[in-house]
């Protein structure tokens, strides 16, 4: 197998692209995905600051990479979920790879500054651990962004995992969803603009660099995610895609190109106010994070004990 | 006697598989997606088209990750 650019010996084979690439030819196609993506969905300005949500795994410490090799300015923000042994090696995962580039890696703990941790949180809530951790994480993420007057705030969503979400949101029909799966959101409301830079790559695609830019992102998975929903549409939309290569992205940019605007009038753009308690934009009185620790911690409250 | 040594995760363990196999005849007969794997030979990334012999010792690493 021979790299489309330079007839070098190929490390990696992108069936949808027809294409194979050699290591260093790789990862410049990486880095051109990228680049068009922030340029057809208008993601970033040459000048802005941006705050890149960090787990330690291989998709936002790539993203994180990449955008710093397209000479924008970024930091990361990693946030200690308590789960365990996980959130120990991932948080070391995220602190040698910017250590390692000099980079600046802002931290919250949150069990250290709110008094819960995901597992404790789910069950308390009476939610998936999955369900209560993207919660707490969209919270703090938003936070750290408004509060650290970032410009907009990068997510590692790869291709894989929009168009698993799409695939679920289409299942339900869930026309609310739909309206606001787009890979950029304008800032509004107090919530900062973000934007998700790697759609335009597989999470193949993004171990791939990682092992050939010798970035030691974490392997092994949150214990929490087994036999989540997302994977069993990631699984069937993968068995798809070996039959018909090219289908993920078919799936998922036919719908930003055909669909997506249908959908956008559906949206709940309810004048959102401010929560009593942490002052972030909510719905409600208080927002649904405050509601979580709220039932975490009822001690920090006064409530139960 | 021998094999390739494959190591799998989730859960972790090691298989001795016959070589000498294409990888992507060794994804065949372990029955995993290539789409979700990349395979990894002596701390190298291989392609699908690649030979793998009795005496590698072969990394299988899945690359899904689940969660919100
Ligand atoms: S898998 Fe679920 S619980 Fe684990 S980090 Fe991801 S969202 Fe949180
Ligand atoms: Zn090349
Ligand atoms: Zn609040």
């Amino acid at each position: 197998m021979k790299c489309v650019v330079c007839r070098g010996a190929a490390v990696i084979d992108v069936r949808r692209h027809n294409a194979n690439f050699c290591g260093e030819h790789f990862v410049r196609h990486c880095g051109e995905q990228v680049r068009r993506a922030v340029e057809d969905f208008d993601m970033l300005q040459p000048e802005d600051r941006v705050l890149v949500a960090v787990s330690g795994g291989k998709d936002s410490l790539a993203v994180w990479d990449l955008l710093v090799e397209l000479g924008y300015q970024a930091d990361g923000l990693y946030i200690g979920l308590g789960i365990g042994e996980y959130s120990e090696t991932s948080g070391g995962h995220a602190r040698r790879f910017a250590e390692s580039r000099g980079l600046t890696l802002l931290e919250v703990d949150l069990p250290g500054e709110y008094g819960f941790d995901v597992p404790t949180g789910a069950k308390a809530a009476r939610r998936v651990p999955c369900s209560a951790c993207g919660l707490s994480k969209r919270h703090l993420f938003d936070k750290a962004a408004v509060d650290g007057g970032y410009d907009v705030l990068v997510t590692g969503h790869n291709l894989d995992d929009e168009a698993a979400v799409l695939f679920g949101n289409t299942l339900r029909w869930d026309t609310d969803y739909l309206g606001r799966q787009y890979p950029v959101l304008p800032a509004r409301n107090g919530f900062p603009k973000k934007v998700k830079p790697l759609v335009r790559l597989s999470e193949r695609d993004m171990a791939a660099y990682c092992l050939i830019r010798g970035i030691d992102y974490l392997v092994d998975e949150c214990p929490m995610a087994a036999g989540n929903r997302h994977l069993i549409y990631k699984d069937l939309l993968n068995d798809l895609e070996v039959r018909s290569p090219g289908a993920k992205a078919d799936f998922y940019f036919s719908y930003l190109r055909n669909a997506a605007d249908r959908f956008r009038e559906d949206r709940d753009e309810s004048v959102v106010g401010e929560c009593s308690r942490c002052g972030s934009p909510s719905q409600g009185e208080v927002c649904a994070f405050c509601r979580l620790q709220e039932r975490a911690v009822p001690v920090t409250f006064g409530g139960r004990t | 006697m021998g094999g390739m040594l494959v190591r799998l995760r989730n859960p972790s363990r090691e298989v001795e598989m016959p070589g000498p196999a294409l990888v992507s005849v060794l994804l065949e007969r372990l029955g995993i997606n290539r789409e979700s794997v990349l395979v990894v030979r002596n701390g190298e990334l291989v392609p699908g088209d690649q030979r793998l012999e009795d005496t590698d010792e072969v990394e299988v690493r899945p690359v899904i990750s689940g969660g919100a």
